[in-house]
This record gives structure tokens, sequence and C-alpha cells, in this order.
């Protein structure tokens, strides 16, 4: 089984990367250059891989093209678990994804992460996580997925406190563990209940126990399905637990493009499309409006934020939450391709700015200024010209994300857009999805354009650092012209549409929704189907958001025509939330982690202070209490009053009875005499 | 091959007369005659090891002499899947504890005579098949470990010793009627494998002033064992005693001496009284989950970082209890499943094992920092990772193990403790999960306070971990990563013993004598 190459390249893909991190990890530091060409060569190698593997899947064209292979890990007679792999399109195309931003990463990373103190540890961290990502890719069980996952969440710890001096890195980086803790433990949670209901842990035994309904239905069956989703609330940095997707960005730019934009984030939409037929109607509404609430909440705050990163950061929670919502209203496939096309221009926007980063640092280096903040847009305006690679990159990734047409981002938040305004049509109650996405996908264009008008248009605002900034090397520029280029349209509706309107192509050829396993939920021909005919109203009204979007940046932020300052006066409040992202890290602290503290600290008091000094010892001081009453009574009581008590009643006894031996006759006589009356007395009665 | 049992127990023994009257002043040789002893000791386990078969689930290489006939008291001693990982472990973390122990400057050669007899003890508790020897060893291991707590220990040893004397000898005092009820009860015999074939016919209908006999005598030995997992309520001599106990001595108490209490409840109290665990395993998972939690969040409000660890057994115990408490879903009324009564008692005995090789990385790494710093303070150090970047990444693979991380043979033991404990203790389980959060956050939380921000000025020049202490960690962090990525050599160890065990369990559902 192993010879084939549909099993063999995959394990490779899977392996490598591994294989370079303990290398790396342990020799690095010995090796020329610390090891990076270890690193990138392979990474490389799983890239080309996984292209091979793209290859064949066109060439094959089958949309039920799959393989898979499995050991026995666990046996213990009736408890077994079995970890495997599972190669079918949808796997292909995300083991596609991963390499090739990974690969992206690695070079990035050697012009960006050039001279770091920890350099050789970076590249084995990275290898890690590419491992790690490609084992949950490749799961064909829940128990392998939840390893990968987690495994995931500690590489993504150990990448943000990269530069752990930092506490505000170490900080962000224990916040993201924690934070995705939470959301495994509902991931676990619904794995034990699907278990304990099905008896397997591998994914088409339990689609087929669920299809069947008698092993699980109903509520139970929800409560699976939303405990398997936490897990992805976690990962996929949706409200409530989006809060540490931000701080996140603590961690070295290329990582941020790989993980906390393209790949990591994204597993927790790619779990939900793996696990899709396991969700049943309510457990999917309740989906939908996570996704619903997270992608206007996070673009809300996108809108203020001055930190490019930030503002990148909080786009990706939004349009995260464009894939969730798309999940939950049955466009599974649309969330999927959503993923697929937002990898690549969000991971070009990382780039991009991590390229502005780069070359804002040199310069203030060189201008020995060490208080302003590199990433802060106030301080850039006018790079357009300086940097035109990163500029014209950034620009056409920025259309991307904004919805605009002859680009990807384009065709796949249509498709969501349409599934979810169909899902309204048929459940009218439920129109606030679909209000809630118009309107994210509107302030999108808007907070996008904002960056790309602060960071490049306009006069500098330093105009000290000017002459050092500079275009990046071609380490750099070279994955950002390549993911750039990857945010038209094109790349996705080959080989036969050539309509950037019309989002049919390999994708949707390949990539074909099925059936839900629960009974009596929608047919994929159904959900597809309504979703069709919501299709040119969604589109229209994209367009219409779009352009509102971008001009009211344009008019704000490069002709300045409406002053900004005046906005957020007159609308105080709002901006004041948006500003603090709406006291999410306040509140938490105030009313979940301190409260949280204060409990494990009045334990602690109870069990070290109370329990133990008073209880426990307490049976010592009341033994000792005990032995010293007993030991006064023994002594006073038994010994010196029962005891020497004896001694002393004979000792008086005997004293006064001396008195009676006197010695003489008569007085004995007299005693003789009396003795004898009182006998014949007490026989006289 | 045939007395290896017995040889096992009394290399040590002879060892600590031979260490006894070597020369006070010559240390090395104490130390070098040690560290040979139990070498072979380990040698011995692991000829054991290889020659054990897995297949069957019984009792093998027993030995059986006459003692004291009288009394129908005997020498019987047997290994089974369910004992021979803890010999195992026992001969390896006494091997390394010896290397642990290199840097004891007091009192040396009866630091390791008394060091050896504990050794002895704590196999013949393992190995033995009669309740009186049994008994004997429970209390020979009593003794060295008072006094290597309150002769060797830190500054507050005395009261440490004395407290955790006076518990333990607490629960064996209970323990001792336990076992003289079931003696008379029985047929006046101490031979387990006998008053398991006796006690649920004997013991059936029994009635002790009102009250089933079988429940006094479950009670009884479960409080002595519980002392020593340590269970709560009885668990508080454990933080102290760990505190201050010298590191190799906290490593073999967190490693093998609290295991001697699960080990108990399942060879005793599962063995002997199986009708009873239907009885009794709501609140064995009950008690688990409040370890679990109660555990952890003692760990996260501590500020001393052997504390800390000290914390984590009580929590990391808990998983086992919730495990061990899962084979009742083998029982009729539960629906007979096989799969969770399989998936938590093998994890239970699983994780004494992973809990014992991590909490000994995990003691020992903290005995590093200690003999450099002279300190155990979390919030004093910063910035370490840095100055150590050696010992920086071995804690947190340390770190990371105990916190569960798949990969490490914790994450196994405690997801199939969970998994097995579901089908019957929904509720406790999912509310259990809340340790996985807490263990992650106490780790982290002092992971980042000790290693990460600035290096503090005071430490910059705290030498790096050296060799001596890595060939202490080493092979348990391999062990550790082994199970971790391919725990099937380990299960299919024990896994005769654990279906004999389930199946008696599962039998004494049908005969309902509750």
């Amino acid at each position: 089984m192993i010879e084939n190459p549909m099993i063999l390249f995959p394990l490779l893909i899977l392996f490598l990367p591994l294989i370079s991190f303990i290398i790396v990890i342990f020799f690095g530091k010995k090796l020329p250059r610390q090891g990076d060409w270890v690193a990138v060569g392979s990474i490389v190698t799983t890239f080309l891989l996984a292209c091979y593997l793209f290859l064949q899947m066109l060439l094959n064209y089958d949309p039920d093209f799959s393989h898979g292979a499995s050991f026995s890990w666990i046996n213990l007679g009736e408890f077994k678990i079995d970890l495997g792999i599972l190669v079918d399109n949808l796997t292909i195309v995300m083991l596609l994804i991963v390499t090739l931003v990974s690969s992206c990463t690695h070079i990035f990373s050697i012009a960006y992460m050039k001279g770091d103190i920890r350099y050789n540890r970076y590249f084995a961290y990275l290898g890690l996580f590419t491992f790690s990502m490609n084992g949950i890719v490749l799961a064909d069980n829940l128990i392998s997925m939840y390893m990968s996952w987690e495994l995931v969440g500690v590489s993504s710890y150990l990448l943000i406190g990269h530069w752990f001096e930092k506490d505000s890195a170490a900080n962000a980086s224990k916040k993201a563990f924690l934070t995705n803790r939470v959301g495994d433990i509902g991931f676990f949670i619904g794995i034990m209940l699907l278990y304990s209901a099905v008896g397997a842990f591998a994914f088409s035994p339990i689609f087929e126990s669920i299809a069947g309904g008698q092993a699980i239905a109903g509520t139970t069956l929800t409560i699976a399905g939303l405990g398997i989703f936490m897990g992805a609330v976690g990962k996929s940095s949706q409200f409530p637990l989006h809060i540490w997707l931000p701080d996140a960005m603590e961690g070295p730019t290329p990582v941020s493009a790989l993980m906390h934009a393209a790949t990591m984030v994204a597993a927790g939409v790619y779990m939900c499309v793996r696990l899709f037929p396991i969700f049943t109607p309510s457990a999917l509404i309740v989906i939908a409006y996570i996704g619903a609430i997270t992608a206007i909440l996070a673009a809300l705050i996108a809108v203020s934020q001055n930190d490019i990163k930030k503002v990148l950061a909080y786009s990706t929670v939004s349009q995260l939450g464009f894939m969730i919502l798309a999940v939950g209203t049955g466009v599974y496939t649309a969330a999927f391709f959503h993923l697929l096309t937002h990898a690549m221009f969000k991971a070009n926007l990382f780039y991009c700015s991590g390229s502005v980063i780069h070359s804002m640092h040199h310069a203030l280096h060189k201008a020995h200024d060490h208080d302003t903040d590199p990433q802060d847009m106030r301080n850039m305006g006018g790079f357009k010209d300086k940097m035109p690679i990163t500029y014209f990159s950034m620009l056409v990734s920025t259309l991307a994300i904004a919805g605009v047409p002859l680009f990807s981002g384009f065709l796949s938040k249509d498709a969501i857009l349409a599934g979810t305004l169909s899902f309204a049509q048929h459940h009218p109650g439920h129109f606030l999805l679909p209000l809630f996405g118009f309107l994210a996908a509107a302030l999108t264009a808007f907070y996008m354009f904002r960056l790309i008008f602060m960071t490049f248009h306009g006069k500098p605002n330093i105009k000290s650092i000017m002459k050092d900034i500079h275009e990046s090397p071609k380490e750099m520029t070279g994955p950002i012209v390549l993911l750039g280029s990857l945010s038209f349209f094109i790349f996705y509706t080959l080989p036969k549409n050539f309509n950037p309107m019309k989002d049919k192509g390999w994708f949707t050829d390949l990539i074909v929704p099925r059936n839900s396993a629960v009974p009596g939920s929608l047919t994929a021909n159904e959900i597809a189907d309504y979703a069709h005919h919501a299709h040119y109203l969604a589109m229209g009204l994209s367009l219409v958001v779009a352009s509102l979007g971008i001009l009211l940046a344009y008019l704000i932020y490069q002709r300045k025509v409406i002053s900004a300052k005046n906005i957020s006066k007159r609308f105080g409040f709002f901006y004041d939330w948006s500003l603090n992202k709406f006291y999410f890290d306040e509140n938490y602290n105030r009313y979940l982690y301190q409260p949280f503290l204060r409990l494990a600290h009045t334990i602690s008091w109870l069990d070290w202070e109370f329990y133990d000094k008073y209880f426990i010892n307490g049976f010592g001081r009341l033994t000792k209490l005990l032995s010293t009453i007993s030991g006064k009574f023994d002594y006073s009581g038994i010994d010196q009053g029962f005891v020497d008590g004896f001694g002393r009643a004979s000792n008086t006894v005997g004293k006064l009875l001396r008195n009676v031996q006197t010695g003489r006759l008569q007085n004995y006589l007299l005693f003789v005499v009396a003795g004898i009356l009182v006998i014949i007395i007490a026989q006289a009665f | 091959m045939e007395n290896i049992l017995s040889l096992l127990i009394w290399i040590p023994i002879m060892g600590a007369i031979i260490v006894a009257f070597l020369p006070r002043d010559n240390e090395n040789l104490v130390r070098y005659i040690s560290a040979a002893i139990t070498g072979l000791e380990f040698i011995v386990a692991i000829v054991l090891w290889r020659a054990f078969d897995p297949v069957n689930g019984s009792m093998q290489f027993m030995e059986r002499y006459e003692w004291i006939p009288s009394l129908n008291i005997s020498y019987i001693l047997g290994v089974d899947g369910l004992s021979l990982p803890m010999v195992l472990l026992t001969a390896m973390l006494f091997f390394i504890g010896v290397f642990v122990s290199w840097n004891i400057k007091k009192a040396v050669k009866g630091y390791f005579a008394l060091y050896l007899l504990l050794n002895a003890g704590v196999l013949g508790v393992f190995l033995s098949l009669d309740f009186f020897l049994f008994y004997i060893f429970w209390e020979v291991m009593l003794l060295p470990m008072y006094f290597l707590i309150g002769m060797w220990g830190g500054p507050q040893r005395e009261y440490a010793a004395i407290k955790f004397f006076l518990y333990t000898l607490f629960g064996s005092v209970l323990m001792l009627i336990g076992i003289l009820g079931l003696y008379f009860t029985c047929g006046k015999t101490f031979d387990i494998l006998l008053i398991m074939e006796r006690a649920p016919e004997a013991l059936n209908g029994v009635l002790w002033w009102g009250m089933s006999a079988a429940k006094v005598i479950w009670v009884l030995l479960f409080i002595g064992f519980a002392i020593k997992v340590p269970v709560f309520p009885f668990h508080t001599w454990l933080p102290l005693a760990h505190v201050e106990a010298p590191t190799a001595i906290s490593v073999l108490l967190a490693g093998i001496l609290l295991k001697l209490g699960v080990y108990g409840i399942i060879r005793v109290n599962y063995g002997i009284m199986p009708d009873q665990v239907y009885w009794f395993a709501g609140g064995l998972a009950f008690l688990g989950l409040v370890n679990v939690i109660w555990g952890g969040l003692c760990a996260l409000a501590q500020t001393d970082l052997k504390k800390l660890v000290a914390y984590s057994s009580i929590n990391h115990m808990g998983y086992s209890l919730i495990g061990i408490a899962a084979v009742v879903a083998a029982g009729e009324m539960n629906g007979g499943d096989l799969k969770a009564a399989q998936a938590g008692l093998s994890g239970a005995v699983f994780q004494m094992f992973n809990h014992g090789t991590i909490s000994a990385m995990l003691f020992i790494l903290v005995g590093v920092v200690y003999e450099r710093a002279h300190h155990r303070d979390i919030d004093g150090f910063g910035g370490l990772a840095s100055q150590m970047p050696i010992y920086t990444g071995i804690t947190a693979l340390a770190f990371f193990a105990g916190l569960g991380l798949p990969g490490f043979s914790g994450f196994v033991s405690e997801a199939m403790c969970f998994i097995g404990a579901f089908p019957v203790f929904k509720a406790i389980v999912v509310l259990s999960t809340i340790g996985i959060l807490l263990n992650a956050a106490y780790f982290l939380w002092a992971f980042q306070r000790v290693f990460f921000g600035e290096l503090n000025e005071k430490y910059k020049d705290m030498k790096e971990i050296n060799g001596m202490e890595l060939f202490t960690v080493i092979p348990l962090a391999i062990i550790t990563l082994f199970f971790g990525i391919y725990p099937g050599p380990y299960l299919d160890l024990i896994k005769a013993t654990m279906d004999q065990i389930i199946e008696k369990i599962a039998f004494a559902a049908s005969y309902g004598i509750m």
C-alpha cells in the first residue's frame, strides 16, 4: 500500500518537516547557516510533492477521488484506536496551501530573520508547525486530528513567544495556548460523545452511524457537533475565543502570515468542512451565528486600529467568521473556497506588511529612533514609490479581500454571501446572518483601503526616515510577487472558465459538497440550488457594498474630504468601543481570570492554611489535648488519687488504728467485751 | 529464574547491610556501591521483563514458602501485568535516584543504607501475595522514608516527616484492621490469591454492627490506600513531604510511592471485592474529579516551584482514579461496555507509569535549579531561557509532558481514562476536563515566570545543566516520548491482566450481592 504514490507522497509531506525539525533543533547551531537550508529544502520538497498530488488530482478530475491507509495504534481487544491518513481532493488542496505558504514563509524568513539570536530554533519550530498542520489535514480520524490540533497549538506557542524576552510576547503565547485549550476541551468532549455512541474514531464509520440514525441523533448529536465545533472556535479564533489572535501578532511577521492568517487558523474551518456531515441543523444555526457575529465584530474593531498587523489580524478574524458563517448556512464548499483564496491573499498581505515593517525597522534603526513604533500606520505614508513591488502586490491582494471582480476574493466571498442570502430567504427569521455578512464585507473594503492609503499614499508622516525606506531583498519580494499573483481569479477558474464573474472551475468541479449524514437535513443539491437562485442578487449587493467601502476610505484617507477625527468625535462612544476592541480583554480579565485566580488562591489557602493547619493538625492537637488530660487523669487521678489514695487511706486508717493498740490488757478486754456485746445485739434482731 | 522475585527484594536488603558496613569516611565508595546495587537490581528487573509472558494474565514466577504455619502466614511472591511495570519503574527510578542523590553530603552511608532498604520495601509491596508479608513491607517502607525526610530534608523536615509518618500510620492501622477482617472471615489465611477466591462467598451477607462486612473492609482498606495516592481529603501530607524531602526522595515519593495507592486499590479492593466496585465507583470517580480540580487550582496558586509540582501530582493521580472507576462500564447494568472498561483501567494503569516518569523528571529539574539558586520561588527567577537554553528546553519538554500534550505518554493515558469513564460518569468526566485547562495554565504560567522575560541580573552566571543531571533526565524523557508516540508495547504488557480484572468485575455484577 505504501508504494502507492498517493499514500507515500502524503506521508513524506507529513514527516519531512518533522525530520527537519529534529535535525535543526539538535544540530542547527553546528550546521552551516544554522541549518536553514535543511528546513527550506525539506519544505520545498514537500511543496513539490504536493504539486505532484495536485497535478494527479487535475488529471484524474474525479470529485470522488480518495485514498487511505491506517495502522493499529492501540489495540486492547475491544478498545482500539487506528491512526491513518485520508487523501482526497480536499486534502490535496489543503496540503498544497500549507506547503506553498510554508515554503514562501521559509524563504521569506531567510531575509526577515537574518541575524536573529535564535535563528535555528525559529526554522526548527516552523518544521514542527508544518508537520502538525499536515497532520490535521491528513487525519482520517478524530484522535490523530486532535493530537495534531494540540501540536499545532504548541508550535504556535513557541513561535509567538519567539522573542520571549518581551513580556508581551510571552503573555501572548500563553494566552494563545490557553484560549485554544478552552476550545480543545469542547473538542475532546465532542470526541467522547461521538465515540461512546458510535464506538469508532475514524470519520467514515462515524458518518455511517449517524446516517443510520440509530446510534446517535437529536440533541446528543447537536451537543457532540457543537463540542467539536468549539475546537474550531478556539483555533479559528471565533467569538468569544477570538481574543488570542490579535495578540499573536507578537510573533515574527512571516509566522503571522503562515499560521495566523493562512493555515493554522484555517484549521478550524477545515475541520468543520471535513466533519460537515455530523452537524445537525440546530448545530449549524449556532455555527452560523458564531461566524456572523465574529465577522461583523472583528470588522468593526479593524476599522479603528492603527497597528498595521492588528488591522490584518482583525481582518483575518473577520474573514474566518465568513468561512464559519458559510459552514453554518450549509454552503461549506464555499467556506473552503474562501479558505483557499484567503490563504493566498492574506498570507501575501502579511508578507507585505512584514516588508513594510522590516523597512521601517531598518530606517528607524539608522535614525537611532527607538521610540517610534515601526508598525503604527500613523508613522507611515507615501511608501508607494519607495517600495513599488510591495505596494502593487499588496494592492492586488487588497482588491481580492475587498471583493472586487477579477480577483479571487470576489468569487469566494460571493459564493458565501449567496449561500447566506439564500439561507435567509428560506429562513426569514435569520435575516441577521446576511445583514451581518454584507455589512462586514463593506467594512472589509473600507478598512483595507484605509490601510493602503495610510501606508502607501499621501505624504510621509516622518520625513526623516524616508531616505532609508527601500524595497526588501528578493527573498522577501519573491514570495510577495508569487502570492500576489495568486490573488487573480484565473487560477481558480481554470481550465474551462475565463469569466471573472463566475466561480466555475477546477475547484467547483473537484470539491463538491456532500450530503449531511444527519437524517432530515437538506441535501447538498438543494442547498446548491437555493444558493444559485440567490446568486445574482448577492453578487449585485456585494459589488455595491465593496464599492461603498472603498469609496468611503478614498474620501476619508486619500482625498480627506471627510475628516476621520470628526467622525470619531461624533461617534465617540462607538469609536471608543471599536478602538478598545469592545473591551473583551478587560472584561475577561475582570470577570474571568481574576476571579479564577482568586478562587485558586482561596482554595490553596483553604488547603494549606486552614484544612491542613487546623483540621488535620487539629487531630494532632486533639490527640495532644486528650493525652494531656489522660496523663493528668492517669497521674493526678489514678496514680495520685486512686492508687496512692489506697496508700494514704491505709496510712490514715493505720494511724487511726494505731491508737487502738495501746498495749494495755484492760483496753483489749474492753474491746473483746464490746465486740461480744455487738454480736449479741446483732443476733437479737 | 525461579527465585528472581526474591532476588529483587533481597538484593537491596543485602545492599543496605553491605553499605552499613562500609568505612564511614569513604563516601564515594558508598555511592559507587549503591549505584552498582541498584544497577544490578535494574538489570534483574529487565531480565524479569524479558522473561515475562504478556499473554498470560495470571501470576507468574510465583514463589511460595511456609513461614509461620501456626497462623497460616506464608512467604508468597508473584508478578503479573499490573505489578511488572511498577517493578520496572521502581528499579529504574531507584537507579536514577542514586545519581540524583550524588550531592548528598550529610551522613552519606546512612542515607544510602536507608535508601536501599526503602527500595526493598517498595518492591516487596509490589511483589508480595501474602497479606502479612504485604503489611510488613508496607511498614518497612515507612521507616526509611521517615528518616530520609526527617534527616536529609529541608528546613521543616522534622514536621514534614512526622506528618508523613502519622498520616501513613493512621492509614496502615485501618488497613491492618481490614486485613484482619478478611483473615477471620475467609478461613484464617493471609494468602491474597486464596482470599480472592473465597471472599465473594465468605463475605456474602455478613453483617458487622448492622453494616455489610464487605463494605466496612472495603472502606478500611481504601482509606489506607487513599492516603498513599493521595486522595482528597487525605492529601495534605504530600505537598509538605515533597517540598521538604531531598530531590531524590521527592522523585521516589511521586514516582513510585504514590502508585502504591492505586496499585493497592486495584490489587486488593478490586481483586478481593469485585462486587463492591459497583457500589464505590461513583464515589471513586467523584474523588478523582475533586483531586483533579482541587489539585489543579492549588497548583495554580503556588509560588514555590516544588510545591507546584507536588500539587500537580494530586491533580494527575485524579485522572488515574477516574480511569479505574471506569471498569464498572463492563457490568451488565451499564451495558457491558468492555471498550470503556478497557480504556479506563488500562489508561489508569498507564497513567500510573507515566506520572511516575513525568513527575520524576519534573522533580529532578526543580532540584537542578534549586541546587544553583538555593530557592524555588517561581517569581524569583525570570529570563533563565536566555542563560540556560538546554535546561530550558528539557524543562519545556517535561512541562509539556506534564500538561498532557499529544506526543507524550501522559496524553495517551489521560485520554484513555477520560474516554473510558465517559459512558458511565458523563458529568464527572465533563467537569474534570477543566483539569486539562488547569494543567496547561499552571505549567505555562510557571514556565513564563521562570524562563521568559529579561534575564534576572542575579543569575547571569548560572551554570547550564551538567552531564550527570542530563543523564538522570534524558532516559525519562525518552521513555515519555516513546510511549507517547507508540504506547503499544506498554499496553500489550498489561493487557491480559487488565482483561482478567475486568472479566472478574463484569462477572461480579451478575451474581449481584451488592
